[in-house]
This record gives C-alpha cells, structure tokens and sequence, in this order.
C-alpha cells in the first residue's frame, strides 16, 4: 500500500505539489496524469525518496519514506523521467550492478540479471555499451533495471516516452503482466495509455488532484459522453423535429453532420431513433460517441486553470 | 558498506572502460618523467633521493586532479543518473565515498606507476627507502585533498568545465597558502599565531614533512580530516542542489 498524505512540495516560492492526497493498493495500476509542469514528475521524485517533501508524508507499506529511506527505496522500483543508465557500461553490467545494490548475490544475482534481461528482450545488446543504444533499448534497459528485484512499488515516469507503436504496446504489455499482485504508478500524458493499462487514473493540474476514478469513470464525466452522432445524406431540418425534446444540445458540426448531447449524460440514443425512424430522417450514419479521456482531461485541466487566474 | 564496495567497482570499472583512466595515467607518468629529470635536475643534483619528483607533485595535481574529480558528481547530473543512484537503498555517504574513493585509487595507481624512477634512484645511488615510502603516502594523501575539493566542486554544478575551473582556483589556493610569497605579502601588523594557522592550513607545509620522510601524525591527521570535510561539503551541497 501507497499513502500519500498532505504531500506538499515548494521550490522556493512556486508551489509544485499542493496538499495532495492519496493511497494505491495492490493491484491496482495507476494512472497518472496531467499537463506539462503540473506536477506529475515532481510527485515521483518525492514518493522515490529522491526530493524530500516540503510537508506531507508518504508511506510505504507502512515505511516513511523521510524516515525510513533505504527500506522504502528497498521496496519501490523506478523508472526515471528519460531512463538515465550509466552509457559507458554494457547492459548486463549495469543489471549486475543493480542487482548487486539491491542485495543479490552469487548465482541468485546472475540468474535475476539474465530473467530480466529475458524479459524485456535485451539479448541482442546485452554486450553492447548502453550508450550506442536506440531510445528504446535504452527505455529497456531502464525498466530492466526498475523491475529486477521484483518490487511491490513499481513507479514509472513516462516509461513509453519517445517509443514507437511496436515498442510501446511491447512496455503495456509487460507492465500488464507485471501488474498482478502489485502497485504500479505510472505518469503519463498519453492518454489512450491510461485506457489500456489503468485501472484507475488521476489527473493532477497545478499540484492539484482535479479528477480520481477508474477510466470509465472519468469518460462518462465527457459532455460527449453518450452523445449521438447523426450524419445525414440530405439536407434536413433536424432542430425542428428535436425541438420538443428539453435535455439535449444540439450542435452541427459540418454540413450535414450533427452532434446530439445529452445535458444529464443519461443515453439518448433510444429517444433519437425512435424520432428518427418516425420521421423518417435519411440517415447514413447514426451512433453512440463513448466519452474521450481527452475531453475530460482538457475540461478538467482547464477549469482548474481558469480557476487559479 | 557493502554498498560503498559496489559503488566502488562500478566507478573504477567506468574509468576502464572509457579511455581516460589510460589517458590520464599515461599523461601523468610523462609529465612526471619531464618534471624530475628535465626541470627538477633530477641528475644534477647528484643525490640519491626523489625530492625533484615529489616537490612538482603538488603543481602536477593542480591539474591533474580536478579533471578526474570534475565529472564525480557533474555528469551523474547532467545525465540524471542521480536521481537513478539515489533512489536505489544506499546511503548519501556511501556514494559519495565510493565515488571519491574509485577516483583515489585512479590516482594511485598513477602513482604506483611512477615505480620506474624509484628503480632508477636505487640503481644509481643508495636512497632513503623509508623516507620515499612516506613520500609516496604523503603525495597521495595530498592527492585525495585535491579529489575532495574536486567532489564537492562537481556537486556544485552539471557543468563539468565549471567544476574542473572551480576545482583549480580553490586547489590553488590551499597550494599557495603556505608557500612564502604569500605569507610575506602580510602586513606586519598581523599577529604571528593567525599568519601560522594560515598556512598551517595549506597543503605544502604538511606535504613537505611528510615527503622528507617525517610521518607525523598531525600531517596525516590534517589529509584526513580535510579530505573528511569536504566530502562532508559534497553530500549536503548534493542534498540541497538535488532539484536542479
């Protein structure tokens, strides 16, 4: 279990953490999430041990982590912002050194580094120094070195950053089969990431939590969450036929393509084809929108903003 | 300690592995050569000692050092892998020992090195062993001085050339601070006690007892100490510049 509690981080005089609560449990995947400079790299390096925090604490399976560091850390593993590894050594190297810090030793040691090398496919480079590396052998390399005593903490800051799509899906994958019987953190502006990894998301702006929920949760929070689209084949005079009904928007898009909303997120849909089919509106397309992280990322993010000015 | 052990290997493994370890022991090994045989009359003298050799250490060192101390910490921060070796369960101490200590050993091995000129002493003449033993000590305990500052200057910075320039004004000052022309350019007026402690401070006064084979305690006392200090220096001024 993660607790963070009251985490107040203040660079002078900027403020980068606000009083920001929460706890993870196991197996649980979080999301986290947020604009640029809101905060999301800064939360890591304090729940890391890395800065200390202004005021707040954090616990580690009951470990403070201002208290008690080195049993903390002993349990987080973590992925850096940009995966820093020494470039002068070879991946295995690195992997052994790491093992050799986080307490491995002889054939133990030896058989953590080849199984994690397995794992994230680093065969082929393992002898190669991790400075002539490609960016995604380096991210490889990084999340080798974060997973390799298979911690119950697993913090990773932006670990698909700058990956291609193969790669990426490769990192989602391993980070799901990691994530059984752990606590998984990981930041990340990509947000159809947080749909297929997360199971649950917490965007953060300006030090702030401004949204906490699983990611279904937070789509339905989308003004387009259970809209209807209409695209129509022939010009037609919808708003007159929708004028009756008090709990929708209606918005043209283009030309002849509508977007219908529904003021109290209930479904819609079932009222506007039955409209449709009695009036008989020559139709070409007619579905459901399912809310966008998107939307609610920008609405909520931006409120906040608003909010500050 | 299992830790500094570790963080030991790796940092001296590192030096190996890229070609500034060979560089800078090579470079030392000549310029050494150049300095007692050319400049220091090494033959001239026509004494069985290596005092020409060990009295340029100190000058030597001014440069030599900082650009082995001036990627410790600057580079770890530049390439962020700081904030990978801090977050691992060690201690602040045992990095910035083990880091200091890996880059000591570099230049002792440097040192060790120089072994050549110790044979040609004895092949001609009939030197002093015990008093060049102690000099060798007392030349690589100054030598962990200069690395210390160097520690903590590259703490200061990500910018390893600022560190290598900080490393040389601040070294050169604890050069000079015992050296003559310093201590006559006091005013008379100074009281004598603050004119000694002044350059009692220095390196020079305390390498060249030891070099003349006087192993005082004080002497080796005052390295370790000093070295102790700024490495002291180096982890808080790491601690409070770890947000940057």
């Amino acid at each position: 279990m993660v607790e963070i509690k009251n985490l107040t981080k203040k660079f002078d005089q900027f403020i980068a953490v606000n009083d920001l609560s929460f706890s993870v449990g196991e197996g649980e995947v979080l999301g986290f999430l947020g604009p640029n400079g809101a905060g999301k790299s800064t939360t890591m390096k304090v729940i890391t041990g890395f800065l200390s925090p202004s005021s707040g604490s954090i616990l580690i399976d009951g470990n403070d982590v201002s208290i008690n560091p080195i049993a903390a850390k002993a349990l987080i593993g973590y992925l850096p912002e940009g995966a820093p590894c020494y470039g002068d050594m070879t991946p295995l190297e690195f992997l052994k050194f790491i093992a050799e810090i986080r307490g491995f030793q002889g054939q133990e040691c030896i058989d953590r580094v080849q199984h994690v090398i397995r794992e994230v496919e680093l065969q082929k480079v393992c002898m190669q120094s991790i400075e002539t590396l490609s960016k995604g052998f380096k991210r490889r390399v990084g999340l080798a070195q974060a997973i390799l005593h298979d911690p119950k903490v697993l913090i990773l800051d932006e670990p698909t950053d700058g990956l291609d799509p193969n790669q990426k899906h490769h990192v989602r994958e391993l980070i799901k089969s990691l994530a059984k019987d752990k606590i998984v953190i990981i930041s990340t502006h990509i947000l159809e990431e947080v749909s297929a990894v997360c199971s649950r998301a917490i965007i953060i702006d300006a030090g702030k939590i401004v949204a906490d929920g699983t990611p279904e949760e937070l789509e339905s929070k989308s003004q387009y969450h259970n809209a209807v689209n209409v695209q129509l084949s022939a010009e037609y005079d919808l708003p007159k036929d929708l004028s009756a009904l008090a709990n929708i928007n209606l918005q043209n898009d283009s030309g002849n393509n509508y977007t219908i909303t529904s003021k109290n997120g209930q479904s819609i849909f079932a009222e506007i084809s039955e409209i449709a089919q009695q009036k008989k509106w020559p139709i070409s397309e007619l579905y459901v929108k399912r809310g966008q992280l998107e939307d609610v990322f920008r609405s909520v993010t931006q409120k906040a903003r608003e909010g500050i000015e | 300690m299992k830790n500094l052990g570790i963080i030991f290997r790796r940092e001296l493994s590192s030096y190996f592995a890229t070609p500034l370890a060979y560089i800078f022991v090579v470079i030392f090994l000549i310029i050494n050569g150049i300095f007692t045989f050319d400049l220091g009359g090494f033959y001239l003298r026509g004494q069985a000692d290596l005092l020409p050799f060990f009295s340029f250490h100190p000058w030597l060192y001014l440069f030599m050092v900082p650009a082995i101390a001036m990627t410790l910490w600057a580079d770890e921060r530049k390439t962020g892998t700081i904030e990978l070796l801090l977050t691992l369960p060690v201690k602040l101490s045992e990095a910035v020992f083990g880091k200091f200590l890996a880059a000591w050993v570099l230049t002792g091995i440097a040192l060790i090195l120089t072994f050549p000129i110790w044979l040609t002493v004895n092949y001609l003449g009939d030197p002093d062993n015990g008093v060049i033993i102690a000099a060798y000590l007392g030349s690589w305990l100054m030598a962990g001085g200069f690395l210390a500052i160097g520690s903590c200057m590259s703490a200061c910075t990500k910018n390893s050339v600022i560190a290598f320039i900080l490393t040389v004004s601040i070294c050169f000052l604890f050069v000079i601070m015992g050296s003559p022309i310093l201590l006559n350019s006091f005013p008379e007026w100074i009281p004598q006690l603050i004119i000694d402690a002044f350059s009692a401070l220095g390196f020079l006064s305390h390498f060249d007892s030891i070099s003349k084979g006087v192993l005082d305690v004080r002497d080796i006392l005052y390295f370790i100490l000093f070295i102790m200090s700024w490495l002291l220096s180096s982890a808080i001024v790491i601690e409070m510049k770890k947000a940057n």
